[in-house]
C-alpha cells in the first residue's frame, strides 16, 4: 500500500497545525460556531447527538496493522473503547472532545492518517474495491489511480467550497464492488481495443432524497488525462451546481437538469481548455505509485480447503472470495455478530485484526462499504488457523451477503439527522432469521437500513431496503424491494404504507416467505423480485 | 414547558439549562418560558454552551421524583445516550431506560 | 459596496475602494476606478474595472482582459465557492491585472484564494494581520497546479 514521503507527511502535519489553530480560535471565542463549522467539517468533526463525532479517513479503504493499532489506541485514549466502520470505508468515533481533537489528529498523522475532507462541501474519501489487488476478475489494481485522485483532491484550492459534498469511487472490474454508479463520479478503469488503459467516467449518481444512477459521460479517458478530466467535471459543477437549495445541490441534480448531453458538452469544453494548463501529474508519478501496490511475495501452497469441519466450511463458503493466486483467498471478517452493532469494533478487536493482518495477510486490511473488514491475501493453508482465532474473538460470523449481514447506518441512537433507530431493528431482524434457521435458505440477500432519507445505510440499493421515517413523532419504517449496488445497479421501490418496528420485522419475513415460495432455479431474492414484480409482495403485505 | 439544551463547547457533552448553569442531567432542566433566546444568546457568547436551542418538554412522575420528558424522541436519546449501548448511557443500571426514550 | 456616481455619465460603481483593500501582493499602483458589473462591462468600451458576482460567467470578460486593471470577485457568503473558479478562469486566460477578493472573506480561505490567482483582498471584516500571515504561509507544499508559481508535489518528486 501507499506510504507517505516527506511531502505527504508535511501536508498532513500542516493540516493538524491549521486545525489546532482554528479550534483554539473557536475555544477562545475569536470565531463563531457558524464560522468554525465548515472548518471543522473539513476535518471530519461533526457536532452530533451525544458529543462531537470524528470521521477518520481510510483512503480507498486500505490500511496496515500499524494504522489499525493506532485506531484502537485512539478509541481507548480519546473515545469510549470502540469505533464504527462506515459505508464509505472510513471509521467514526462518537465521543470526541473538541479540546482534544488536534492531539488526536497529531496521533493519526504519526501513522500517516488523518480526517481531512471526510465532511464538508468538498471532495471526500476516494473509495474503491475492497478486493483490489486480490480479486481474480479485476483488470488491474485501481488503487494507484485512487491515490492520484486523493492527492489531487486534497486541499484543492478551487474545490473546497462546492455546492455540496462530492464522492468519487474507482474500480477496475466489470463486477462493481464499490457501488460505483451511485457516486458523484464513478470511474471504471478499462482497456480499449488497442489494449490501452483508460477510464470510463460516470457522473451524477447518488442516493439520498433523489436517488439516481450515474450516466456514462465519457467511455474512454486516456489514463494520462484522468486528473484533467476530473478537474473539468468538478469545475462545471462548482460553477453551475445549484446553491439555492441544499437538497438540490448535488451534481446528480445538475446532470439531471442540464441533461447528460449538455453536461457532457460543458465538461468536454472545459476539458479541452484545461489540457493546456498542466494540471495532470507526470506519468512518472503513476510509475512511482505502482510499486506500492505491487503483489506481495505470494508462495505456492494447497489450493483446496479441508472442509471436513462444517462450521469452518460454512465460513469459507460465505466469507472468502476467490483470489487471483490459486493458493490464496480474500477473507472477510464480519462485524455483524448476532446481537452486535453492525460495523462496530472494540479496541481489542481492532488490535486483534491488526495482528491477524500482520500474521496472515501481508500486513494489509481493507474496509468494506458493507461495514466488514477484509484480509485481502490469506494463504489457504492458513485459513483454518485464522478462522479459529476470529471465532474466539467473536469475529467469525459466517454471514457475508446473507440476511444477517445487514448494513445499517448509526440511526437515531447516534445521529441527529435520523428519524428512527436503525441498529435495534438490524439486531432484531438478524436474530429473527437466525432463530428460525432461515439464513442459509435465503442465500444472498442484501438488506440495508437507513434511519433517514439521507440514505447513509444505502437502503435504495438493498435487495430489501428499510427507511426510517418520522410519523407524528414516532418511529416508522418504509420497506423497499429490488435495489442493487452492483453492476446491475437499480433503485429499490417502496412497497406501500410504512410499519412500526414490530411490523417491519414481520413484513421482511413475509417478503422472504414469498421469495421462498416463488423462486426458481437458484434465483436470488433479487432475481425472483425482478421476475415476478412487486405485486405478489404487496398483496402479502397489505391484504 | 420550554427547556434549553445544547452541547458543551469543549467536550461536546449534551447539557441542559438548570436555571443558573448547565447540567448533564435532563431532570435538572427548568422552564425558561419566553426567555430562552435571551439566555442562549448570553450563554453562547460566553461559550458556556454550543449550538443551544429550546425544546418543548413535560414534567412526569418518576421512581425518584419529578422527571423531565423532552417532547421529541431525538432529545430523549440525547438525554439518555444510545439505547443500544446501555453501558454508555447516563443510566447504565436501569433496564427501563431505553423504553423511556421511546 | 460603495456607490459613487462618477463624472463619466451613468457608470454605476459597484466596487470596493482602495482603502478597503487589506492585503495586496502587487507592485503597481492600486487602481482607483469604478468597478462596473459584468453586464455593463460588455456594453461599454471604457470600463477598466469590473465586479463579478457568483452567478456571473467570468468568461464573458475574456474579450476585454487587455484593458481591465481590476477585477473584483464578490463572495457574499464565504461558503459560496464560485469565485474560486472565476479567478482561475481569468488567470488561465492570461489576465494580468489586479484580482481582488471582496466580501465575506475570512482568514481560512485566503490561502486557497491566493492559489486561485487573487492578489488583493478586501474583506468586509478586517482580518487579524498575524492570522493572515500564518494563513498565507500555511502550506509548505501544494498538491495541485494552478496559475501561481508553486510547483505541485508530483512535479517536485520527478524533477
Amino acid at each position: 500500500m501507499y506510504l507517505y514521503d516527506s511531502y505527504d507527511q508535511a501536508m498532513v502535519d500542516a493540516r493538524v497545525e491549521e486545525f489546532r489553530d482554528q479550534a483554539q480560535r473557536r475555544l477562545e471565542g475569536r470565531i463563531t460556531e457558524e464560522q468554525f463549522r465548515p472548518l471543522r467539517l473539513m476535518n471530519g468533526l461533526y457536532l452530533q447527538l451525544h458529543a462531537y463525532m470524528l470521521r477518520v479517513a481510510i483512503p480507498y479503504g486500505t490500511l496496515n496493522s500499524r494504522q489499525m493499532h493506532m485506531l484502537a489506541d485512539i478509541a481507548d485514549k480519546y473515545d469510549r473503547g470502540y469505533g464504527h466502520f462506515t459505508t464509505r470505508q472510513n471509521i467514526q468515533y462518537n465521543w470526541i472532545k473538541l479540546e482534544e481533537t488536534a492531539d488526536l489528529l497529531a496521533d493519526l498523522a504519526s501513522v500517516e492518517m488523518h480526517a481531512i475532507q471526510t465532511s464538508g462541501n468538498c471532495i471526500r474519501n476516494i473509495s474503491s474495491d475492497h478486493f483490489a489487488g486480490a480479486a481474480a476478475d479485476e483488470l488491474i489494481d485501481p488503487r494507484p489511480y485512487a491515490e492520484l485522485l486523493r492527492q489531487w483532491s486534497s486541499f484543492h484550492p478551487e474545490f473546497s467550497f462546492l455546492p455540496r459534498k462530492f464522492k468519487i469511487a474507482v474500480i477496475a472490474s466489470d463486477t462493481d464492488r464499490a457501488a460505483m454508479k451511485l457516486h458523484d463520479i464513478g470511474i471504471q478503469i478499462v482497456k480499449n481495443d488497442a489494449g490501452e488503459l483508460g477510464a470510463t467516467f460516470y457522473v451524477g449518481g447518488g442516493m439520498g432524497r433523489t436517488p439516481m444512477i450515474a450516466p456514462m459521460i465519457r467511455d474512454f479517458v486516456p489514463l494520462d488525462q484522468l486528473v484533467t478530466y476530473s478537474e473539468a467535471c468538478l469545475r462545471v459543477y462548482n460553477r453551475y451546481g445549484r446553491r439555492d437549495n441544499k437538497y438540490k445541490a448535488r451534481i446528480k441534480i445538475l446532470v439531471h437538469e442540464l441533461g447528460k448531453e449538455e453536461y457532457t458538452r460543458q465538461v468536454e469544453e472545459e476539458f479541452q481548455h484545461l489540457l493546456d494548463q498542466g494540471v495532470e501529474p507526470p506519468l512518472a508519478e503513476l510509475e512511482r505509485l505502482r510499486p506500492y501496490f505491487a503483489d506481495p511475495e505470494f508462495t505456492d501452497g494447497p489450493k483446496n480447503v479441508d472442509r471436513s469441519d462444517p462450521e469452518f466450511a460454512l465460513w469459507v463458503a460465505r466469507n472468502t472470495n476467490r483470489h487471483k493466486h490459486d493458493s490464496y483467498v480474500s477473507a472477510v471478517i464480519s462485524l455483524k455478530p448476532l446481537a452486535g452493532i453492525p460495523g462496530d469494533a472494540s479496541s481489542e478487536q481492532m488490535h486483534l485484526m491488526a495482528d491477524l493482518a500482520k500474521e496472515y495477510s501481508f500486513d494489509e486490511l481493507r474496509v468494506m462499504h458493507t461495514q466488514n473488514i477484509v484480509l485481502p491475501h490469506v494463504k489457504i493453508a492458513d485459513l483454518h488457523a485464522l478462522w479459529t482465532k476470529l471465532e474466539a474473538a467473536g469475529l467469525g460470523a459466517p454471514n457475508v451477503d446473507t440476511i444477517e449481514d445487514i448494513i445499517a447506518c448509526p440511526g437515531l441512537d447516534y445521529c441527529s439527522l435520523a428519524n428512527a433507530r436503525s441498529i435495534p431493528l438490524a439486531q432484531r431482524l438478524s436474530q429473527r432469521f437466525a432463530e428460525k434457521g432461515r439464513t442459509e435458505e435465503l442465500g444472498e440477500l442484501k438488506l440495508k437500513i437507513s434511519g433517514c432519507i439521507n440514505a447513509c445505510g444505502h437502503h435504495h440499493a438493498g435487495h430489501i431496503g428499510i427507511l426510517g421515517v418520522d410519523k407524528k413523532g414516532t418511529e416508522n419504517y418504509q420497506l423497499l424491494l429490488g435495489g442493487s449496488e452492483a453492476q446491475d445497479t437499480s433503485m429499490g421501490k417502496i412497497t406501500g404504507r410504512g410499519f412500526d418496528e414490530d411490523g417491519v420485522i414481520d413484513a421482511v419475513e413475509k417478503v422472504t416467505d414469498i421469495y421462498l415460495d416463488k423462486r426458481e432455479d437458484g434465483e436470488r431474492f433479487l432475481d425472483t423480485y425482478r421476475r415476478i414484480g412487486m405485486d405478489p409482495f404487496k398483496e402479502a403485505l397489505y391484504d | 414547558m420550554k427547556i434549553l439544551t445544547g452541547n458543551d463547547l469543549k467536550t461536546g457533552e449534551v447539557i441542559w439549562w438548570d436555571g443558573t448553569g448547565w447540567s448533564r442531567h435532563v431532570d435538572d432542566a427548568v422552564d425558561v418560558g419566553e426567555r430562552g433566546d435571551v439566555i442562549l444568546a448570553r450563554e453562547d457568547a460566553e461559550r458556556r454552551v454550543n449550538s443551544g436551542y429550546s425544546i418543548e418538554a413535560s414534567k412526569e412522575d418518576g421512581p425518584d421524583g419529578t422527571r423531565i420528558r423532552p417532547a421529541h424522541i431525538k432529545d430523549r436519546v440525547r438525554a439518555l445516550g444510545p439505547t443500544v449501548r446501555p453501558d454508555l448511557t447516563l443510566k447504565p443500571a436501569d433496564p427501563e431506560a431505553g423504553n423511556w426514550v421511546i | 459596496m460603495t456607490d459613487q456616481s462618477q463624472n463619466q455619465g451613468d457608470i454605476q460603481d459597484w466596487g470596493t475602494s482602495p482603502d478597503q483593500v487589506q492585503f495586496r501582493f502587487r507592485d503597481d499602483g492600486i487602481a482607483d476606478v469604478p468597478a462596473v458589473t459584468v453586464d455593463s462591462c460588455c456594453d461599454q468600451t471604457n470600463a477598466t474595472a469590473v465586479r463579478i458576482e457568483p452567478g456571473d460567467d467570468a468568461r464573458e470578460l475574456l474579450p476585454f482582459l487587455d484593458r481591465l486593471q481590476l477585477v473584483e470577485v464578490n463572495f457574499p457568503a464565504y461558503t459560496d465557492g464560485r469565485g474560486y473558479s472565476a479567478a482561475r478562469v481569468l488567470r488561465e486566460a492570461g489576465y494580468a491585472g489586479e484580482l481582488r477578493a471582496v466580501g465575506d472573506v475570512l482568514v481560512d480561505q485566503i490561502g486557497f484564494m491566493r492559489r486561485c490567482g487573487f492578489d488583493a483582498f478586501a474583506p468586509d471584516k478586517p482580518i487579524n494581520e498575524d492570522d493572515a500571515k500564518t494563513a498565507f504561509a500555511r502550506w509548505p507544499e501544494v498538491y495541485q497546479k494552478t496559475t501561481d508559481a508553486r510547483i505541485p508535489i508530483w512535479d517536485l518528486r520527478h524533477e
